[in-house]
C-alpha cells in the first residue's frame, strides 16, 4: 500500500530541506548540518519489533541455523561476481521492507576471484563445493589476479617475513577492504546526479599532462561511470529507481542500502563498512514521520529491516582466513553519535533506533554498531549505550573527542578503529607487524627462533648470558629499521596490485576525485615487546640458548613492573616501542600514491595465530601463547582493575597510531554495580573516564565466565551469544576452540 | 621483612584496584589493607590476613596511588578502604582517610567488621562519609563460630555511629546453611531495622567460591568447598526480609 501511494504522489526529494552548499555541490555534511535535528532525550520513545519484522528474523533464523551446521549455506560458484552478475533475490519478497541481496538467494555467497582464485578454490573446497572449471579457465588462462600481481613482484626478504610471521595478515590474497563509499550520495542525489559530477571531474583533467597517474586516474574515472550505470541497472530489477533522489524514509534507507549492496556484490574486502548513515537517514525518517507518512513504530521498521539485510553480508573465506579474523567478520561498521564540529551533538532519533536493533532482533555482531563517544554527549544517550552494553555486549566506543580534531564530524570507522573522512578519504590496509617476534630477532641477529633460519640480513645476535636493556634496546631499534624497510615494501607491492586488478569501482565512485589516502600499517605484540623490556630492565632475565646456540628460552629472576597498571616504567617502554616504530615507517623512502603512513595497534583475533608463530620471550611468556589482543595489557598482568588497565592504554598517543588504538575490557554483570542503575551509571562514568583520560577506543564485554564455558559445551543454546574481541564482534559459537579459550582466559574484572 | 610498626605514618598494603563498582557508590578505588583478626570461614581474600603481608607504604606513597585518578573518582564515585580489616591499621588508615578528603575532596568509605570500632574514636569518623559495616551474623553464638570474635563490639560500633549520624551500608554475606536461616536474617534485619535511618542500604552477598584457590594457595584447610553458591531465589528471599522492614536491600 504505501509503495502505491509512494508512486502517485508527486514528491519533491528535497521538499523541506534547508541549506544551500548541497545543493550546488556533492557535499552530504553540509546536507545533514543543515537538516538534522539532535536528540536530548532518552530512549523512552523506542518502539519495539512489529510481528512482520519478528516473523521475517525467525524465517531467517532457520536458514542461519542450517548455515553454522554447515559453515557456508550455498555458493554461486559457477560466475564471479559483480553488481549485475545475479538477479535479484529475497528473504520473503512479499513482507520485505527493504530489498536486495548478494547473490539470488539468502546466504548464499558470491565468489570473487579478481582477488585471488586459490582464495576462492580453497574456499569452495573446504566447504564442500565444486570449483567450476570455466572460472578456473578463465583465471588461469585469461585473467590475472591481484594475489598473481603481487607474488609477481615480492622481493626474497619479504616471501620470508611473511613465511616466519613477523609479518601476518597481509591483504595479497584477498580483497584489502576498509573503504567506506558514501553510500548516502546515492540517496540524496541519484546516480543520474553522481554520474554527472564524476563526467565533470573526468572531463577537468582533458588538458592535463598525461602523467601516469592522471592516466589510471582518468581510467578509474571511466570504471566508476560504468559502476554507476550498474547500481542503477541493478536497483531497477528491484524495482527502485534511483537515477533520482530518494523522495520517503523508506527510498533513503532502500537507496542507501542498495549503493552499500553494490559494494558487497563486487568486492570481497577484508571490513566493508557502511560508514555514518544513522543521522543522515534520520533526517528523512522525522520528515516522514512530520508528514503523517511513518510512526516511530514503522520507521523502527524500516532500520530494522535494513540491519535484517546487513547481517547477513556474507563472503566465500578459507579456513585459514578465518583462524586469523575468525567468525566469519564483514565489519559493516556503522558509526554512531559524536559531536558536531559547531558544538551540537550528532546524536539523532534514529542513533537511538539502530542500537534498539540489539534489542529488536537480539544480539549479533554485524552490523558492527560504534559509538563516537564523546563527554559532552547527551545523557540519554549515554545511558542507552551503558543499558545496550550490559544487556548484549555487542557494541564498541571510540572517542570523537580525539578524532574530531583530525577528521572533522562526518568521519566513519573503516573496519575495527580507522577513522576517514566519508567521501574523502581512504586507506591502503597494511595488516600488522609483529614487535614482540621484532624483539627476539633482534636477540637472534635475525634469525627465526622457531625454524633457525635467517630472515633478516646483516644482524649480530646478543651472545651474552644475561640480557642487558641498553643492548636489546639498540639491536631492536636495528631490527625496526629491517622490519618497517620490508613491511612498507610488501604494501607499496600489494596497494599497486588490488588498484589494478582489483580496484573498488562504486566505492570509489562514491568519493571525490582528488582524495587523501593513508598507508595504514600495524603493531602486534605491543604488551609483549613492553613486558620484556621491562623485564630485562627490572629484573634479571638469563638467556636460555639452543644447541645451535640460538637463543629460545629465558629465565626471570624478580618482579617488574608491567604494562597496564598505569605504572609509567613499563608504559612508558609501550609508548616508545608505539613512537619508535611509526618513525621507522615514516622514514621509508617511497608511499605508493603519495599515501600518508599511519599505524594502528590492534589485532583484531589474529593475536592468537601471531602467538602460535611467535617462540618464548623475555616477559615470561611460553612459546605460542596467544599474546593480548590489540593494545591490551597481557591477560592477567594488569592487577589494579580497569581503571588503571585503561589509564596504561590511554597512554599511547594517538598522534603515533591515527590509525587507531585498540582495547578490550571484560567485566561480569556484578563487577559493575549491584543494581541496574547503578551498573549503567558506572559503565557510562567509566567510558567518560576513560574518553577523558585521552583513551581512543574501547570494546566493552559485559557477561560471566560461566556464561562462555556453557555456550563453548552447548553451541545451539547459544546462537547469537555476541563477544567483542578487538575492533569487533563475533558470534561466539563460531570461534575456534583456542580462540573461544583466549576470550575465556582474557582479563575479567569480577568482584573478588 | 623489615617490621615496620602500623603508625600514622606507615601502614601495610595488600594490593590495589582501580574500577571496583560494588564497595560503596560508583567507581572506587579500593586499598587492600593488610592484617584482620578474623578467620571467616568464608573469608574470599585469606590472603589479606597476615599483617605484614603485602608491601610497607609510607603514608605519601598511598595517598600517590590514587592521585592520578582523583578526577576521575570525584566525578564517578571515591575511595574505599577494606581489607583486610582497616582498622587493624587505625592510626595509618585514619590520616590516610583525613588526607584523601582534605587533598583531594573524596567520598570515603570504611569497609569494616566494626570489631575494632572503639580504634576510631569520633574525629576519626570525621574523615569518613560512610561505612561498610559487614556484620557476619545476628546471633551471638554462631558469630563467634564463624569468626572466632564476639558480636557485642560490632554492634556497639552500629549504636556509635547511629549517635553520630554516619551513613551505613549493612553488609551480609548469605552462606548456605551458615547464615541463610530464614529466622537468623530475621533477626539481622530487626537489627537493622532498629538503627533507623542512617542505614541507607543493606547489601545481601551471594557467597561465592572465589576464594576457594586462595586457601588452597596458603595451604590453609577451607572448610566450605562443597558449600553451594545461594540460588537467585535465595538471594531474592533474603533481600525480602529486609525490604520488608523498610529497608532498601540489594
Amino acid at each position: 500500500m504505501n509503495a502505491i501511494s509512494e508512486v502517485t504522489l508527486p514528491l519533491d526529494a528535497w521538499r523541506g530541506f534547508a541549506g544551500q552548499g548541497w545543493q550546488q555541490r556533492i557535499d552530504v555534511r553540509d546536507f545533514i548540518q543543515a537538516n538534522y535535528t539532535p536528540f536530548m532525550g532518552d530512549a523512552g520513545f523506542l518502539a519495539g519489533p512489529t510481528a512482520r519484522t519478528t516473523a521475517l528474523w525467525a524465517r531467517l533464523g532457520e536458514l542461519l541455523q542450517a548455515e553454522r551446521a554447515k559453515g557456508v549455506l550455498d555458493v554461486s560458484a559457477d560466475r564471479p561476481s559483480s553488481i549485475l552478475a545475479h538477479e535479484p533475490g529475497y528473504i520473503d519478497r512479499e513482507s520485505e521492507l527493504i530489498v536486495g541481496l548478494q547473490t539470488d538467494a539468502p546466504l548464499k555467497r558470491a565468489i570473487m576471484p579478481n582477488g585471488g582464485l586459490r582464495m576462492v578454490e580453497n574456499g569452495l573446497e573446504a566447504y564442500g563445493f565444486k570449483p567450476d572449471l570455466a572460472v578456473r579457465e578463465v583465471w588461469t588462462k585469461y585473467r590475472k589476479s591481484h594475489n598473481q600481481g603481487v607474488f609477481d613482484v615480492y622481493s626474497p626478504d619479504i616471501v620470508a617475513a611473511r613465511k616466519s610471521g613477523i609479518v601476518t595478515g597481509l591483504p595479497d590474497a584477498y580483497g584489502r577492504g576498509r573503504i567506506i563509499g558514501d553510500y548516502r550520495r546515492v540517496a540524496l542525489y541519484g546516480t543520474d546526479a553522481l554520474r554527472k559530477d564524476r563526467q565533470r571531474a573526468f572531463h577537468e583533467l582533458d588538458n592535463a599532462v598525461f602523467t601516469e597517474d592522471v592516466i589510471r586516474l582518468r581510467e578509474e574515472l571511466s570504471e566508476q561511470f560504468r559502476a554507476l550505470d550498474e547500481l542503477r541497472e541493478m536497483a531497477a530489477r528491484y524495482g527502485c529507481d534511483v537515477s533520482r533522489p530518494a523522495a520517503t524514509g523508506r527510498e533513503a534507507v532502500q537507496w542507501t542500502y542498495l549503493a552499500y549492496l553494490a559494494a558487497v556484490k563486487e568486492q570481497n574486502g577484508a571490513a566493508m563498512s557502511i560508514g555514518r548513515i544513522s543521522t543522515f537517514l534520520d533526517i528523512y525518517l522525522q520528515r516522514d514521520i512530520a508528514e503523517g507518512r511513518l510512526t516511530e513504530e514503522t520507521a523502527q521498521e524500516l532500520i530494522d529491516d535494513m540491519v535484517i539485510k546487513l547481517r547477513i553480508v556474507r563472503f566465500l573465506r578459507t579456513p585459514e582466513y578465518d583462524q586469523l579474523f575468525s567468525g566469519d567478520p564483514t565489519w559493516v561498521t556503522e558509526s554512531i553519535g559524536g559531536i558536531g564540529e559547531d558544538g551540537r551533538p550528532l546524536v539523532t532519533k534514529s542513533s537511538f533506533r539502530f542500537l534498539q536493533t540489539l534489542y529488536n532482533l537480539g544480539p549479533a555482531p554485524e552490523p558492527n554498531l560504534t559509538v563516537l563517544w564523546s563527554t559532552s554527549l547527551p545523557q540519554g544517550f549515554k545511558d542507552y549505550c551503558a543499558k545496550v552494553s550490559i544487556d548484549t555486549s555487542a557494541i564498541q566506543y571510540e572517542s570523537d573527542d580525539r578524532m574530531r580534531p583530525f577528521w572533522g564530524d562526518d568521519y566513519g570507522i573503516a573496519c575495527c578503529v580507522s577513522a576517514m573522512r566519508i567521501g574523502k578519504q581512504m586507506q591502503f590496509f597494511g595488516a600488522r607487524a609483529n614487535l614482540a617476534k621484532a624483539m627476539l630477532y633482534a636477540i637472534n641477529g635475525g634469525v627465526d627462533e622457531k625454524s633457525g633460519l635467517r630472515v633478516a640480513e646483516g644482524f649480530e645476535p646478543i651472545t651474552g648470558d644475561v640480557l642487558d636493556y641498553d643492548e636489546v634496546v639498540g639491536k631492536l631499534d636495528g631490527m625496526m629499521d629491517w622490519l618497517a624497510r620490508t613491511y612498507v615494501k610488501a604494501l607499496n607491492c600489494i596497494h599497486y596490485m588490488h588498484d589494478k586488478y582489483a580496484y573498488e569501482r562504486i566505492e570509489m565512485a562514491l568519493h571525490d576525485r582528488d582524495i587523501l589516502r593513508t598507508m595504514a600499517c600495524g603493531i602486534a605484540g605491543l604488551s609483549v615487546a613492553a613486558d620484556s623490556l621491562s623485564a630485562i630492565r627490572h629484573a634479571k632475565v638469563s638467556v636460555v640458548r639452543n644447541e645451535q646456540g640460538l637463543a629460545v628460552d629465558y629465565r626471570i629472576e624478580g618482579d617488574y613492573p608491567a604494562y597496564g597498571n598505569n605504572d609509567d616504567r613499563a608504559d612508558s617502554i609501550a609508548v616508545w616501542l608505539a613512537e619508535r616504530f611509526m618513525e621507522k615507517v615514516k622514514a621509508q623512502p617511497h608511499f605508493y600514491r603519495a599515501s600518508m603512513p599511519t599505524q594502528s595497534v590492534l589485532t583484531i583475533t589474529s593475536n592468537v595465530v601471531y602467538g602460535k608463530k611467535t617462540g618464548n620471550t623475555p616477559d615470561g611468556r611460553r612459546a605460542g601463547e596467544p599474546f593480548a589482543p590489540g593494545a591490551n595489557p597481557m591477560n592477567g598482568r594488569d592487577v589494579k582493575g580497569f581503571v588503571a588497565a585503561g589509564a596504561s592504554v590511554a597512554k599511547i598517543p594517538y598522534e603515533c597510531a591515527l590509525d587507531g588504538i585498540s582495547w578490550t575490557a571484560s567485566a561480569t554483570p556484578d563487577a559493575l554495580g549491584h543494581t541496574a542503575d547503578d551498573r549503567v551509571r558506572n559503565l557510562s562514568n567509566c567510558l567518560d573516564g576513560f574518553a577523558g583520560a585521552g583513551g581512543f577506543h574501547v570494546n566493552i564485554n559485559v557477561f560471566n565466565r560461566d556464561t562462555l564455558l556453557q555456550a563453548m559445551e552447548h553451541p545451539e543454546l547459544y546462537p547469537q551469544l555476541t563477544v567483542r574481541v578487538s575492533g569487533y564482534a563475533v558470534n561466539f559459537v563460531k570461534l575456534t576452540r583456542e580462540q573461544q579459550l583466549d576470550v575465556i582466559s582474557r582479563t575479567f574484572h569480577a568482584t573478588a | 621483612m623489615t617490621h615496620h610498626p602500623n603508625t600514622a605514618e606507615t601502614g601495610w598494603l595488600h594490593s590495589v584496584e582501580t574500577g571496583a563498582a560494588v564497595d560503596g557508590p560508583g567507581l572506587r578505588f579500593v586499598y587492600f589493607m593488610s592484617g584482620c583478626l578474623f578467620r571467616c570461614l568464608y573469608c574470599h581474600n585469606p590472603d589479606t590476613w597476615q599483617p605484614h603481608g603485602g608491601r610497607a607504604v609510607t603514608l605519601d606513597e598511598a595517598v600517590a596511588e590514587v592521585a592520578p585518578y582523583a578526577g576521575f573518582l570525584r566525578m564517578a564515585g571515591g575511595v574505599t578502604v577494606s581489607g583486610g580489616e582497616p582498622l587493624m591499621q587505625a592510626p595509618f588508615v585514619g590520616a590516610l582517610l583525613r588526607r584523601l578528603k582534605d587533598e583531594f575532596g573524596l567520598h570515603t568509605a570504611l569497609d569494616t567488621q566494626g570489631y575494632l570500632g572503639t580504634k576510631a574514636d569520633d574525629r576519626w569518623l570525621d574523615a569518613v562519609d560512610l561505612v561498610l559495616l559487614d556484620i557476619k551474623h545476628a546471633d551471638p553464638e554462631q558469630y563467634e563460630r564463624i569468626t572466632a570474635r564476639p558480636l557485642q563490639p560490632t554492634l556497639d560500633f552500629a549504636h556509635r555511629l547511629v549517635a553520630l549520624g554516619k551513613p551505613i551500608w549493612l553488609r551480609y554475606v548469605l552462606v548456605p546453611g551458615l547464615t541463610d536461616a530464614a529466622p537468623d536474617v530475621e533477626r539481622l534485619a530487626d537489627i537493622a531495622a532498629s538503627l533507623g535511618p542512617v542505614v541507607q542500604r543493606v547489601e545481601v552477598l551471594p557467597f561465592h567460591q572465589m576464594g576457594a584457590g586462595k586457601w588452597r594457595a596458603l595451604g590453609l584447610d577451607y572448610r566450605l568447598a562443597d558449600t553451594p553458591t545461594p540460588s537467585p531465589e535465595q538471594v531474592q528471599h533474603a533481600r525480602g526480609i529486609f525490604a520488608a522492614r523498610g529497608l532498601l536491600a540489594t
